[in-house]
């Protein structure tokens, strides 16, 4: 019987390549997928993928979970926008984890995920992600698979060059895409970018329990940062940034800032801001921004508004900043796992520079410079380059790696995956990807620890790829096998969201300490209901509150009376069941927050502001048992200064006289 | 075009049931996606039969205390004290009707009854509504079970 489903599905796989092969135009997209690829992403009913997949979602604001080799959507996890599958957003308790210093923003722009690391290994704690409009970090817990912390970064016009990190987690960074006018005179003209424009990089620290906080931020030239990522084992101390836009442009950057034929990327030591820190040369700056923690004994989210931040300037400190020349408006930057080579990703060059830590610290110490920029020294490019990839390819964006001496790079332009040596910088491999492939992921892949196996690419268009939906088209994702000499596509799997950075993890380093319930017991929410006989409807002025529970198959009180016009109720409900997977949903007719979502244990709050004179039928929106269909009652509405009287109850203690308020 | 692509896909189905139909099995051993065995070892209260529980008398105020806990929190929203059914039977008599080591089986380990015992069956066309894992421990149990044997009148 699997025999025959494989078959199917391999036939399935053969049969869309044959048909697409008429439509689209790289040459080679039938002969692309060999024969045995459907038996190798086959992954049979019950059984479990080998990896996790954390996709950014770009445009939706989430992170999505895949499974690989499968390509199943596992989850989609609301961080930088509401969520109204489970109510985060909307519930009282998460709408704090979406405020900012402008309020609340419900819709980001979320282009990377960097997995927590010890020793420059994938740990399995964490998930950190950029919001890049309104800049902030985010780190989602993966024993919940929620968000549990979000951090804005005041000084930042736009957080894209992040959130990558350092070998033990003692930083995510985040380096501004946009340089703005900071400090007191913030009121000036947009020509006057050479003079008052700065970027601003930030070092968020996070603590062994994993809270955040802005430990400095070094105020920089006004560039554009786009990529980054930390340096590994002997190169650990040190943080890469790619920098465009060094013609400090401020309108047409398409072409204004394209004009040099090398840009930079700077080159940080970390440790060395530490000293300076350490020895007083820090200023604390008047700085906005707010610092979201969601407590899970409280299943309750707080915001709070930060008024300081620390900052450093290179000018009081040197030997902390160098730019390496890269050519052209470079995008990735990337080391490899053994910390040696920096890959520079010009989007407009021709070749591929690799750069040398060792000879960058040789170049330092010998003090070969080309000059500064704005006082930070630029080191000569001969002297820390290891080499070029000649003829790579057509538009560079990124290079993962799989800890075999290989280097893979995706070319947007062309648009393929091109693998070379990092050693020789011979070019060995080359397939197409369908199409203008942007990020790849490798599991491990950024990490000193490669695991290999899989190599995912993430598109930018599909067009002919999918069943048309219209102007909208599915956005994709591509798994090749990198097991062998050459690369092998295997699966095209659609993603939610625009996919950009992505990582991948072995599934036995976060599977294991995946949380079944929220133990009840341990429940701190302020209007928890540990049990039904702790239900109650409390008035305290035009508040109501409804300390409500559930379990399969009813709410207690599941009929309200005494809710007036002009009242704000507020519906705490706290799930009973301590049964995995047994989450239930509350829902209120004309609420504007609509529905909530609660898991075993927990408790969150529906904030209801009545509309209209009425009986308002409420009920259970996830299905949980046979007599899930019954899981319904009623909140009676009263005019404003009615005389009914708050009453409630649940079965034989419902509200039992039918005289009450009747005109 | 058309008919090329289909002899194409024709002679890849034949190539590929060529070089893995026989043994499927053997075949899959190689690629078998990660094993959750670890997973499964995660401590869940529920999945150990219990075997055996002694009783004694007089009855044990501090079991009978935590057990009333136990109740109020989760026990309570569906089985009155009387012997009226709400979504479960009421608990007037269980501890009459019912051995300890059932009813302490039901409370951890109700996959297995559901799945083996006949009463427990029963129980499930009546109610309709499986009984929740409320992740109770084998001694949490047994307090409940004290709370019961009070509420049955018990000394």
């Amino acid at each position: 019987m699997k025999n025959h489903i494989l078959k199917f599905l391999a036939a399935c796989i053969i049969l869309s390549v044959g048909f697409s092969t008429q439509s689209c135009k790289p040459k080679d997209a039938g002969s692309a997928v060999s024969g045995d690829a459907a038996q190798k992403v086959y992954v049979a009913p019950g059984k479990k993928d080998e990896f996790y997949n954390f996709v950014s979602g770009g445009f939706n604001g989430q992170m999505a979970v895949y499974g690989i080799p499968s390509g199943r959507l596992l989850r989609i996890i609301p961080v930088f926008s509401v969520f109204p599958e489970n109510g985060y957003g909307y519930s009282e308790e998460t709408k704090p984890m979406l405020n900012t210093s402008h309020g609340m923003v419900p819709w980001d722009d979320l282009h990377h995920i960097a997995l927590s690391q010890t020793k420059g290994e994938h740990d399995g704690r964490w998930a950190f992600a950029n919001g890049n409009n309104t800049p902030r970090i985010a780190k989602v817990d993966l024993k919940t698979f929620r968000t549990t912390e979000i951090i804005e970064l005041p000084n930042s016009g736009g957080n894209h060059s992040s959130p990558f990190i350092t070998e033990n987690t003692e930083y995510v960074v985040a380096g501004t895409r946009f340089s703005v006018p900071v400090g007191e005179n913030l009121d000036v003209p947009i020509s006057s970018f050479k003079q008052n424009f700065k970027g601003y990089l930030s070092f968020v620290s996070v603590s062994k329990e994993g809270q955040m906080d802005i430990a400095f931020q070094i105020k920089t030239p006004g560039v554009s940062y786009d990529l980054s990522h930390a340096g590994k084992g002997k190169s650990a101390d040190w943080f890469f940034f790619s920098c465009y836009n060094t013609e400090q442009a401020h309108t047409l950057l398409e072409v204004n800032a394209s004009q040099k034929d090398k840009d930079f990327i700077m080159a940080v030591n970390w440790k060395k801001a530490e000293e300076y820190l350490k020895q007083g040369k820090g200023k604390k700056m008047k700085a906005r921004y707010a610092h979201n923690v969601y407590d899970e004994k409280t299943h309750s989210a707080t915001s709070t508004m930060k008024e300081e931040v620390m900052t450093l300037d290179p000018k009081d400190c040197p030997d902390m900043l160098y730019f390496m020349p890269c050519p052209k408006s470079p995008h990735g930057c990337d080391t490899d796992p053994t910390g040696e080579y920096i890959v520079g990703s010009g989007k407009l060059a021709a070749v591929v520079p690799v750069f040398s830590f060792t000879k960058m610290l040789k170049a330092i110490a010998d003090k070969a410079y080309d000059g500064n920029f704005d006082g930070i020294p630029v080191l000569k490019y001969d002297a820390v380059l290891h080499g070029e990839v000649q003829k790579p390819g057509l538009g560079p964006l990124h290079t993962e790696f799989d800890g075999k001496g290989n280097a893979y790079t995706s070319f947007f332009v062309s648009p393929e995956i091109v693998k070379w040596d990092l050693a020789t910088l011979k070019v060995l491999d080359r397939v197409p990807t369908y199409y203008s492939v942007g990020h790849l992921s490798i599991p491990g892949g950024s990490s000193v620890k490669p695991h290999g196996k899989y190599m995912i690419a993430y598109n930018k268009i599909t067009k002919d790829r999918y069943l048309p939906t219209g102007p909208e088209l599915a956005q994709s994702a591509q798994m090749y096998d990198i097991s062998g000499d050459k690369m092998k596509l295997l699966l095209d799997f659609p993603t939610v969201g625009e996919p950009h950075y992505a990582e991948a993890i072995p599934a036995n380093l976060v599977a294991p300490n995946s949380v079944k319930i929220y133990k009840i017991e341990e429940n701190q929410h302020p209007y928890v209901s540990k049990g039904e006989a702790q239900t109650k409807v409390e008035r305290k002025g035009n508040q109501v509150h409804v300390y409500m529970t559930c379990i399969r198959s009813h709410f207690t009180p599941d009929n309200i009376e005494g809710v007036k016009l002009g009242d704000e109720v507020y519906f705490h409900l706290t799930n009973l069941e301590q049964d995995w997977d047994v989450p239930h949903g509350f829902a209120v007719r004309g609420s504007a927050n609509a529905e909530i979502l609660v898991m075993p244990g927990e408790t969150q709050t529906l904030k209801w502001k009545p509309d209209a004179v009425g009986v308002i039928p409420i009920y259970c929106t996830d299905f949980c048992s046979a007599l899930h269909q019954e899981m319904q009652g009623y909140v009676r509405v009263s005019p404003a200064g009615s005389n009914v009287a708050l009453r409630w109850g649940t079965g034989d203690k419902a509200p039992k006289d039918a005289s009450i308020g009747l005109k | 075009m058309k008919r090329f692509s289909l002899i194409i896909l024709l002679f890849s189905v034949l190539a590929w049931g060529i070089s893995c139909g026989n043994d499927g099995a053997a075949e899959r051993k190689k690629d078998e996606p990660f094993d959750l065995a670890k997973v499964e070892e995660q401590p869940e209260v529920h999945g150990t039969e219990i075997k055996e529980v002694k009783l004694t008398n007089p009855l044990d105020k501090t079991m009978i205390t935590s057990g009333k806990g136990i109740y109020d929190l989760k026990c309570g929203a569906c089985h009155k004290l009387t012997d009226e059914k709400l979504v479960g039977p009421g608990w007037k008599g269980v501890s009459k009707r019912r051995q300890p080591v059932w009813i302490m089986n039901m409370i951890t380990n109700v996959d297995m009854m559901l799945e083996k015992d006949p009463e427990a069956q029963k129980l499930l066309e009546q109610c309709l509504v499986r009984m929740p894992n409320q992740n109770i421990s084998e001694k949490e149990a047994r307090d409940i079970v004290e709370f019961m044997r009070q509420n049955d009148g018990e000394k």
